[in-house]
């Protein structure tokens, strides 16, 4: 059966992982995956231009890591699991670093989340929203 | 002969897991969530299985990009747990039950499943959480655990249909095995969560609460439910809820509900439970 990706896209503020974004992402990914050692945590922290520069990801990828840019790296064909291994590295919650991704500061993340997540309305389509 | 028990669905959230590591079960915050697991743990010190075959995905911990199987399988004796960038969690390792395991991936092979079969995995909070929020902190678990692993990370993921007969195959192998077993099926992640992007926080609880509705009495219709349905209204990670359709499959068509738990938030997630027994049984 021939796959469909284009739905995934009318999802907004969502980049879903696809088997292609797997393929643009795969330099990057394999980088995180390096992070599971915390040898190689603290070599990446300790100059983390160098350690980047022993990958063969494009200089966007790594500057986006360098610049903790993760809706970036999703772009780029980051996974967010693999992406965690980075802010494990930082010492950085799965709320913390997902919170950078949205309009809003942590506390306010938090909030939301305690009031129940973030509410469905309005966030099922872009064409709905008008973004597409 | 074996025989399959009890079905258990449990949320994975990474923080459950180092919220028991660092004893913060009475904390505020998430008091309410481990007392919706008291019933369960002391359902499970009565009807502790000899084998729990917990169906689970792999966050980037054990598998990289270079390998992403659909379905895999754990063959092996032990298996141990493995370091996901933040120290690894400090539990005992999980004990396998290589005669079991062999004898299902065999089973499932024969009946046309493609599983990758692991001789050698080292597992991830997608199995570890649930064994501590159904078994604490023991010095060892109380049940062999076979592994099986679910790609829902990696779009497509295998259909809803398929995770379904999955299930009905894994009772048909477990049945068939000749030693005198209990075993339970544990499907595990969701409920709603997203955990990237602008939209990242999402919950829909009367969402999550018809599925398991529907996962109770109607999962031969549920089964078909699109992942673009679940990425929709649950989440771009709320698709990990097709593996709550391998237990399901492998319970048959009737099943007792003897308990249900929901709670918001746990870090970033709904956090649904269920138990279920097969009426045959």
């Amino acid at each position: 059966m021939k796959p469909n990706f284009e739905p995934l896209k009318d999802i907004p503020g969502t980049t879903i992982f696809t088997i292609e974004l797997g393929q643009l992402g795969f330099e990057l990914n394999q980088f995180c995956m390096t992070l599971r050692k915390a040898e190689n945590r603290k070599e990446f922290l300790a100059d983390q231009r160098a350690y980047v520069d022993k990958f063969n990801m494009t200089e966007e990828q790594k500057q986006a890591v360098l610049d903790r840019d993760f809706q970036k790296m999703l772009d780029l064909g980051g996974n967010v699991y693999f992406l965690s291994k980075i802010f494990a590295s930082d010492g950085l919650s799965y709320v913390e670093a997902v919170s950078t991704m949205t309009d809003m500061n942590v506390e306010q993340y938090k909030q939301m989340m305690l009031d129940g997540g973030r509410n469905i309305e309005g966030w099922r389509s872009k064409k709905e929203r008008g973004e597409a | 002969m074996a025989r399959i028990t009890a079905g258990v669905t449990a949320s994975h959230v990474p923080a459950i897991g180092m919220a028991v590591d660092l004893h913060k079960q009475e904390e505020a915050y998430w008091a309410p969530m481990f007392k919706g697991f008291e019933f369960s743990k002391q359902w499970m010190r009565e009807n502790t299985p000899d084998v729990a075959i917990i169906v689970y995905n792999d966050h980037a911990s054990y598998f990289g990009m270079e390998i992403m199987p659909t379905f895999a399988i754990g063959n092996a004796a032990s298996y141990g747990i493995v370091d996901e960038g933040y120290g690894k969690r400090p539990i005992p390792d999980v004990q396998g039950h290589p005669q079991l395991s062999t004898h299902i991936a065999a089973s499932l092979i024969t009946d046309d499943f493609d599983m990758t079969v692991l001789n050698v995995l080292e597992v991830d909070h997608g199995l570890t959480v649930p064994l501590s929020l159904m078994y604490g902190a023991p010095e060892n678990w109380p049940s062999k655990v076979i592994p099986i692993a679910v790609n829902v990370v990696m779009y497509p993921q295998p259909s809803g249909e398929r995770c379904f007969a999955l299930g009905k195959a894994i009772r048909d192998a477990v049945e068939s095995f000749p030693e005198d077993l209990s075993v339970q099926v544990w499907g595990t992640g969701g409920m709603s969560h997203q955990i990237q992007g602008a939209r990242a926080g999402l919950i829909n609880e009367p969402w999550d609460r018809k599925f398991m509705d529907d996962l109770v009495n109607d999962p031969e219709n549920l089964q078909f439910k699109p992942h673009l349905e679940y990425m929709v209204e649950a989440g771009s990670e709320g698709v990990e809820l097709i593996m709550w359709l391998v237990m399901r499959g492998a319970l048959g068509p009737k099943v007792d509900e003897v308990y249900r738990f929901y709670h918001v938030p746990a870090s970033n997630c709904a956090v649904g439970h269920l138990i279920l027994t097969p009426q045959e049984a």
